[in-house]
């Protein structure tokens, strides 16, 4: 008696096994959404370097007073605005803004004849955008205990100047020297040549208008 | 007295930004034997300090491709990008800036540049800007000044260009598009001719990805201006120049 409940169980047992081992594969393939979320969730927060965060300075903006001689109409106070964008460490793009007045020419003084130009006329404004080279950066010292990050620069590019009635393109070349009195202030000084045509003397002539000039920048 | 107090608190608030500022200086670990601390943003600056392995740096500002850091000493120094990306994260992995890259040329959203060049015998310097609807076609405004000897002229446009390969590094495109322009005569010219006209173009062009978010460009465009008079006049316009995208 006692063995026959013995074999019963064994074959209860054996069959359920068995069951359990031919449907095994077939519950385990059946879609359960339990199944597919992964029981351990890999949390991958990686802590990257967020560049947003850093504060960039590649931006510089300043503003330049100055010397400019207008040929033929004298040498006067030039002033301007001037941005730039630092593009690696070497190369640098930028935009300038500058106004000045002129003078009578010497044949307007001497001859007493009209005037060749009305006073609006007489006021130069000019625009340009160029690129710079920074062609010998390093450091200047001043006195045996300071030194500055400084650069000395080539620019050269184009623009127009608005003079004597008329908007002309202008061709300006040039060299600078920037001197960093801290990481995010500079002194500028540029000496600049603007190259245009202007007809109002007689003929069609090119001039040459050297400008000095010098100012503060900063960085941001 | 009330103004002085409202003074006060805006000062306050500044403080506490800064300070707040201050705080999220992110840093890095040394990985290399040392790291090289320069006086300045650039190669010919000398180094005057290194940082050893294992220690960390906050990273303070950056200016082009250097980055100003803090060793934990207090020396502050410039470090190139490519010495930065061999340290490591507080997560033990590599540092990684994130730089713009051919791929993200391909996928530009705004273009923005400027050009010179040749307007039929004119000056012309122009300053555009640009969208792109996606990685083949872009919508394109334009402002040009050109300076002539007899006149000078402002003109605007607007355009569709077309970008059949935008995967390449050396990208050709091709534009279609109208405008305005407004010439003014020479003041010297005894018979001054002021006029304003409808144009339209088309026209051809390279797009060459420089370095991070740099491109060169060239193009040729061909104007048909309607005039008042009854014959159009057609202006061929060589130009090339530099932009940057974002």
């Amino acid at each position: 008696m006692e063995s026959r409940v013995r074999i019963l169980l064994l074959v209860i047992s054996l069959t359920s096994g068995l069951l359990i081992a031919i449907c095994a594969p077939v519950f385990a393939a059946a879609p359960s959404d339990n199944e597919q979320d992964q029981v351990i969730q890999p949390r991958i927060d990686r802590k990257e370097i967020k560049e947003a965060k850093i504060d960039t300075e590649d931006f510089e903006i300043g503003t330049f007073v100055g010397l400019m001689s207008v040929e033929d109409f004298g040498t006067n106070t030039v002033y301007g605005l001037r941005a730039a964008y630092h593009v690696t460490e070497d190369m640098f793009i930028e935009a300038a803004y500058g106004r000045t007045d002129t003078d009578k020419t010497s044949f307007e003084r001497l001859s007493g004849a009209a005037d060749l130009l009305t006073d609006d006329e007489r006021k130069l404004s000019y625009y340009n955008l160029s690129v710079g080279y920074n062609l010998l950066p390093g450091e200047t010292f001043i006195g045996s205990k300071r030194a500055f990050n400084s650069a000395l620069y080539i620019i050269g590019g184009i623009g127009s100047t608005d003079f004597a009635g008329d908007n002309r393109f202008t061709l300006n070349f040039g060299a600078g020297y920037r001197l960093l009195l801290t990481d995010w202030l500079a002194l500028h000084v540029d000496v600049r040549d603007h190259i245009f045509d202007i007809d109002v003397t007689g003929e069609d002539k090119t001039t040459h208008n050297i400008e000095i000039s010098s100012g503060f920048s900063i960085f941001f | 007295m009330r103004t002085n107090a409202f003074l006060f608190i805006i000062l306050q608030c500044l403080l506490i930004n800064l300070a707040f500022g201050a705080q999220q200086n992110q840093q890095v670990q040394v990985a290399d034997p040392y790291l090289e601390l320069r006086t300045g943003p650039g190669r010919s600056y000398p180094v005057f300090y290194v940082v050893e392995r294992g220690k960390w740096v906050d990273i303070l500002k950056r200016r082009t491709d250097w980055f100003k850091v803090r060793s934990d000493t207090g020396k502050e120094g410039w470090v190139r990008r490519n010495e930065m990306e061999l340290t490591l994260t507080s997560w033990g992995e590599k540092t990684d800036f994130n730089e713009a890259a051919l791929s993200d040329f391909s996928k530009r959203r705004w273009e923005m540049g400027v050009m010179g060049g040749d307007f039929e015998g004119t000056n012309v310097i122009s300053l555009y800007g640009g969208y792109a609807f996606n990685a083949n076609l872009s919508g394109e405004l334009s402002l040009s000044q050109l300076l002539g000897d007899f006149s000078d002229s402002l003109m605007v446009n607007i355009s569709l260009l077309a970008q059949p390969f935008p995967m390449w590094r050396i990208s050709p495109f091709f534009a279609l598009g109208t405008g305005i322009i407004d010439t003014s005569s020479r003041k010297t010219l005894v018979q001054s001719q002021d006029s304003t006209d409808q144009l339209s173009h088309v026209g051809a062009g390279v797009r060459v990805y420089l370095t991070r978010r740099f491109i060169l460009r060239g193009e040729y465009r061909n104007y048909v201006i309607f005039t008042s008079k009854n014959d159009n006049k057609e202006i061929n316009e060589w130009k090339a120049g530099f932009a940057f995208f974002f």
